[in-house]
């Protein structure tokens, strides 16, 4: 027990000592070790560089700095709450995990604690509902809207009607990858098709028995969820079975530079995106001229315009949209998390913004209301092109079975309500 | 000077056989426990309670558990994370369906549920033993986490399989969900805590305890003197089981507010109590605090030493933090095999002499 004092008295100190930078603080929970890490590197980088750029370029959000203190979760979520609490006292502003698992511990506590939670095509689905889960933002599109869009997009290919196929969900077996569950399964219902769910465990380095059964059971299609080292290794799989890529589609965690397999391996892949792809905006420039050229790299760089670091720079940029928002609202520079929270409802992402913010027809038009947390799910499909090595967009940013969607978002979030005593907001 | 026992006479059986018969210790666990409910919370903040505090005792109640049944009866188990698994479920399945239910009685229930399913997958210890029961009990790991997994009843059909604790009240005080304070969370956890430590303690020095360490040490010894190995080693599956359980409970209601069983009950969990122990000494409750104190707060520490006082980039502290510990749980055990309680013990033998050296 001695020792335990001791500890606790270090801690104590060094706890307290934990110094605040700047005024606007977006703490990353990023995770840079650990069988996740290929895909948590990237992202981290894109969402601390666009912040750089900010600062380097226009002097902060409205003229006050930002800062991006990071905590290394390792994709853990004991962890995660660990990073929450030691950095929820520095003034954050709003929080983005990337981990679905962090995200359900986090979503009480957000909401107790009055920070915005914004988890960007991760996280819970039902969180879309604003009216039950007033902290949480998921815009511009959820797991249910790409396993939506995925189903779509295979009656696209196959002349309208998919009665007769079968198709198999592969999916990391956490939180995650359990997510789609329902909403396929409704849609097979709907449809008619045949759906088989084939689950991977942690971290997903071993998936023999997995692919054996598809070798097996032939499905028409298979739907991949999956996330780190996963990813490589069912396409892998996939290649050695022969299995016809271009059957093969990815939700947007599944689609990225480091999942695609060597050489033609997996080309014709497909995968979702609710983002464009490509480094070729002017963001890029100006990321250039003043954060990579000035050496203030988050990272060694070299992650730069690929898939996720695309995607943590776009939500850095939704989140100083909520920022700037809740700046004009409150007619406040130094704003607390509640007025972020405000600033996040009251975001109207347009064509024209997206363009000012130098990323053109980079996501989908949008905007959040208070009973609507989720925006539109319009989702695109990109294509892995195996010769010129990087993913192309191949199918337009559509809406998916919104109806259906939005039946399963009222149910679970209801139920949430109804197991944790919230009286959902009127509006 | 220290832990002097001339003239504390006792004057009755009694108080010859109380759990500390030094004076000095007496006071010292005093102090302690002074310390832990009284000094302690007038400190807490939320990161040292969400953070440090609490998975300290949570953890700490796992290792008391897996020491009743390692440490003291000798059957080496894989299964503590499959087991804390059960206990978490078990609380939530109960919170839910019985809402009015006082968060005590909920605890408790779970640890019971657990300490019938450890009873059961105890069975198979009265015929294997050593290693090949630990592969028996890491089937058990498995299986329970495959099952929780699969069975959707277990997460009440929820989407993700995510389970998450509804706020629950005791005396008007919050105790779980996000409203709790740290103080109610920390005092919780630390009565459940001590009162198993207390139970534990006396345990071992009972009946029970000593046909434990009789199995321990030699089983058929043990059943030539009339220990009934049944009653001895499934008695400790199942209170081995029941603590582990509650550890559970806690490590999600009250720690975590939600969970997911791969992730949180995973074969590490099951491997790290399993180093608590060794670190901080089998057979020995003191080394269950003090190995779950090393194993939790060592990293913590780290990260903030490196992280916070001396600015590191996140993912070098990450990496250096596995080999400072790592390094540390070798140092350690090269020192004192018998782990850092044995190292206690061997300090008060000297202090007990101290200033003289015979």
């Amino acid at each position: 027990m001695k020792f335990t004092k001791l500890a606790t008295v270090a801690l104590t100190t060094l706890a307290v000592s934990a110094p605040v930078v700047a005024d606007l603080v977006f703490p990353s929970l990023s995770y840079r070790t650990g069988p996740y890490a290929a895909g948590g590197a990237p992202y981290a980088d894109g969402y601390a560089d666009y912040f750089t750029l900010l600062n380097e370029r226009d002097g902060g959000i409205g003229g006050v700095l930002t800062a991006v203190p990071e905590c290394e979760t390792g994709y853990n979520t004991a962890k995660g709450v660990e990073c929450y609490e030691a950095t929820k006292g520095d003034g954050a502003l709003a929080y983005q995990p990337l981990s679905t698992g962090i995200t359900y511990q986090l979503i009480p506590k957000t909401m107790a604690d009055d920070i915005p939670l914004m988890t960007q095509g991760y996280g819970r689905t039902s969180g879309a509902n604003g009216k039950v889960f007033s902290h949480v933002f998921n815009f511009p599109a959820n797991y249910w809207s790409g396993a939506s869009r995925i189903i779509n997009r295979i009656m696209e290919e196959n002349g309208g009607t998919i009665s007769d196929r079968n198709i198999a969900l592969v999916y990391h077996n956490s939180g995650y990858g359990k997510e789609p569950i329902p909403t396929l399964k409704a849609l097979a219902t709907k449809h008619g098709f045949n759906l088989t769910l084939i689950p991977v465990d942690h971290p997903g380095q071993e998936q023999k028995s997995q692919w054996l059964q598809i070798r097996r059971e032939r499905p028409d299609n298979i739907i991949l969820y999956g996330w780190g080292v996963m990813n490589q290794v069912a396409l892998k799989e996939a290649a050695n079975i022969r299995y016809p890529m271009d059957q093969m589609f990815g939700i947007w965690w599944s689609g990225t530079e480091n999942d695609a397999l060597e050489g033609m391996g997996s080309h014709g892949y497909k995968a979702a995106t609710f983002h464009n792809v490509g480094s070729d905006y002017p963001v890029y420039k100006d990321i250039q001229k003043f954060v990579v050229d000035a050496g203030l790299t988050a990272g060694d760089g070299s992650n730069v315009g690929t898939v996720l670091y695309n995607r943590g720079m776009y939500s850095a940029m939704l989140a100083a949209a909520g920022a700037a928002n809740a700046q004009e609202i409150h007619g406040v520079k130094d704003i607390t998390s509640g007025m972020m929270r405000d600033g996040l409802e009251a975001l109207n992402v347009t064509n024209e913004f997206m363009a000012a913010a130098g990323m053109p027809e980079f996501g989908p038009e949008f905007s959040v209301s208070c009973s609507n947390h989720g925006g539109p799910g319009n989702v695109g499909i990109q294509q892995w092109d195996g010769n010129s090595r990087e993913w192309k967009l191949v199918g337009g940013f559509e809406a998916p079975d919104m109806e259906l969607i939005n039946a399963l978002i009222k149910a679970d979030s209801e139920a949430y309500a109804a197991e944790n005593n919230i009286t959902p907001r009127d509006c | 000077m220290f832990y002097r026992e001339s003239g504390d006479f006792k004057k009755t059986y009694q108080k010859d056989s109380q759990t500390f018969p030094i004076k000095f210790d007496r006071w010292r666990y005093y102090f302690v426990m002074l310390v832990a409910f009284v000094v302690v919370p007038m400190f807490l903040t939320d990161y040292i309670a969400n953070a440090v505090m609490i998975p300290f005792l949570v953890w700490a109640i796992a290792a008391l558990g897996l020491n009743i049944l390692v440490g003291y009866t000798g059957q080496l188990s894989l299964g503590t994370g499959g087991f804390m698994a059960v206990g978490a479920y078990a609380t939530y399945k109960l919170m839910t369906a019985f809402p009015g239910m006082d968060m005590v009685s909920v605890i408790l229930l779970s640890g019971l549920i657990t300490a019938v399913v450890g009873a059961l997958f105890g069975l198979p210890s009265l015929r294997i033993k050593g290693f090949y029961l630990a592969v028996a009990t890491l089937a058990a790991q498995f299986f329970l986490v495959w099952l929780l997994n699969k069975v959707p009843w277990f997460y009440n059909y929820s989407a993700s399989g995510q389970i998450s604790a509804p706020q629950r009240e005791m005396f008007g005080v919050i105790i779980t969900g996000p409203h709790a304070t740290p103080v109610a969370g920390y005092l919780f956890c630390l009565g459940f805590a001590v009162g198993l430590a207390w139970i534990a303690r006396n345990l071992t020095r009972g009946r029970l305890g000593r046909s434990w360490m009789a199995i321990r040490d030699m089983d058929i010894a043990a059943e030539i003197i009339g220990v009934n190995p049944l009653t001895a080693k499934l008695s400790a599956f199942a209170v081995s089981s029941f603590f582990v359980g509650i550890s559970g409970s806690l490590f999600f209601s009250v720690y975590l507010g939600a969970a997911e069983v791969t992730e949180a009950f995973g074969i590490s969990v099951s491997f790290s109590v399993l180093f608590m122990i060794i670190i901080g000494g089998l057979g020995s409750i003191f080394g269950s605090f003090i190995g779950a104190a090393f194993m939790v707060l060592m990293p913590v520490l780290l990260k903030n030493v490196l992280v916070g006082a001396m600015g590191w980039p996140t993912d070098l502290a990450a990496h250096f933090e596995y080999i400072i510990v790592g390094g540390l749980i070798l140092i350690f055990l090269i020192i004192e095999p018998h782990g850092l309680a044995q190292m206690a013990r061997v300090l008060k033998e000297k202090l007990r002499l101290w200033p003289f050296p015979h």
